[in-house]
């Protein structure tokens, strides 16, 4: 367990790394997920070594954000002032989304038939 | 009687406790609006208040849950490589579709902002709003917006992502079953993904690979789109 906990802290260190090194172009934790998606692939990195980490940070990951939004009480003015827009734009990206990709790929598809 | 109130250890039982809470009352209704988050949350700021706990020692004493995000973007990893083989058997077409997806979600948020009259923070809070809570929220701070909003609207956008998704993807006539594990995936990141497994194991599966391409996506992205609109 310990060494899985070794290995995800040592990956997402060094996507910070990289992340300084690019400005903060992408954040350092995303950098991480690429660096260790990589070492998996190339079998540096044992699945089963970080297994018991991964479940225990994805069973759980809905608690990791509360803290931080209980910071929304502090943009009350701003979610009351901008509703609609939030709930407008949201919206219709969403059902964008959802149409855009699918048909993408469901083009993709077809066209390879 | 305030020192422990504002201590570490008090907040931090505070915030698990409310949690386990949450999640206990959102299995027994099975209601897809009373999510942990959401309940969390408001559960949270009325019972710190009530206590007399500051904002601050809030923040400062839940500092070590709030840490454990970037651990949680960086084992979405393990995540992509289960999928990889799909992923390899289907690249092009899969990461056209996330890409453009990706592309379509933050300039759709930031167009129709904008015509509201939205300032730069709320559109920077709201762009990466597909994306999955913990790189949403990231992304969020590094282009200056608040990661609280991120926080509240990408879990209500996952709500709604997973509830008429698969009415969208049938009206317009989606059969493909990768098609529709991906576009639930890249819209409604875990809910989505929760909902897709309900229509199928190939849709979940998809749909699970969805959320880190398009959190990747997203995150390349808005920088991208940042410096080329100004």
């Amino acid at each position: 367990m310990l060494a899985g906990v070794f290995i995800i802290l040592f990956f997402y260190a060094l996507g910070e790394g990289v992340a300084w090194l690019i400005q903060g172009f992408i954040p350092g934790s995303v950098v991480g997920m690429i660096l260790l998606f990589t070492a998996l692939c190339l079998k540096i990195v044992k699945p089963e070594q970080i297994r018991p980490v991964v479940k225990f940070l994805c069973d759980n990951m809905a608690l990791f954000f509360v803290p931080a939004g209980v910071g929304v009480i502090n943009a009350t003015d701003v979610l009351s002032r901008h509703w609609q827009a939030i709930l407008t734009a949201c919206a219709l990206s969403t059902v964008l989304v959802i149409a855009t990709v699918a048909f993408i790929q469901q083009w993709f598809e077809k066209r390879r038939k | 009687m305030d020192n422990l109130l504002n201590s570490e250890i008090f907040i931090l039982t505070l915030v698990v406790g409310v949690y386990l809470l949450a999640v206990w009352l959102y299995r027994k209704t099975r209601l897809a609006l009373l999510h942990p988050v959401l309940i969390s949350i408001p559960v949270l700021t009325v019972v710190t208040r009530l206590l007399g706990i500051s904002y601050e020692s809030f923040e400062q004493g839940s500092r070590i849950i709030t840490f454990l995000l970037g651990p949680s973007v960086v084992v979405l990893g393990y995540l992509l490589y289960e999928q990889v083989t799909c992923l390899k058997e289907n690249i092009v077409s899969i990461l056209t579709a996330v890409f453009v997806g990706s592309a379509v979600g933050i300039l759709s948020v930031i167009y129709i902002a904008a015509f509201f009259d939205a300032d730069r923070v709320l559109i920077a809070s709201l762009q990466p709003k597909s994306v999955t809570t913990p790189i949403a929220m990231s992304i969020a701070a590094k282009s200056g917006g608040i990661p609280a909003i991120t926080a509240v609207v990408v879990i209500v956008v996952g709500i709604f992502g997973g509830v008429v998704g698969p009415f969208i993807l049938d009206k317009l006539g989606i059969t493909s079953r990768i098609a529709k594990g991906l576009a639930m995936g890249s819209a409604a990141h875990g809910l989505g993904t929760a909902r897709a497994m309900e229509l199928g194991t190939v849709e979940g599966a998809i749909s699970g690979l969805a959320i880190g391409l398009m959190g990747t996506m997203t995150a390349i992205l808005v920088p991208l789109i940042e410096t080329f609109l100004n």
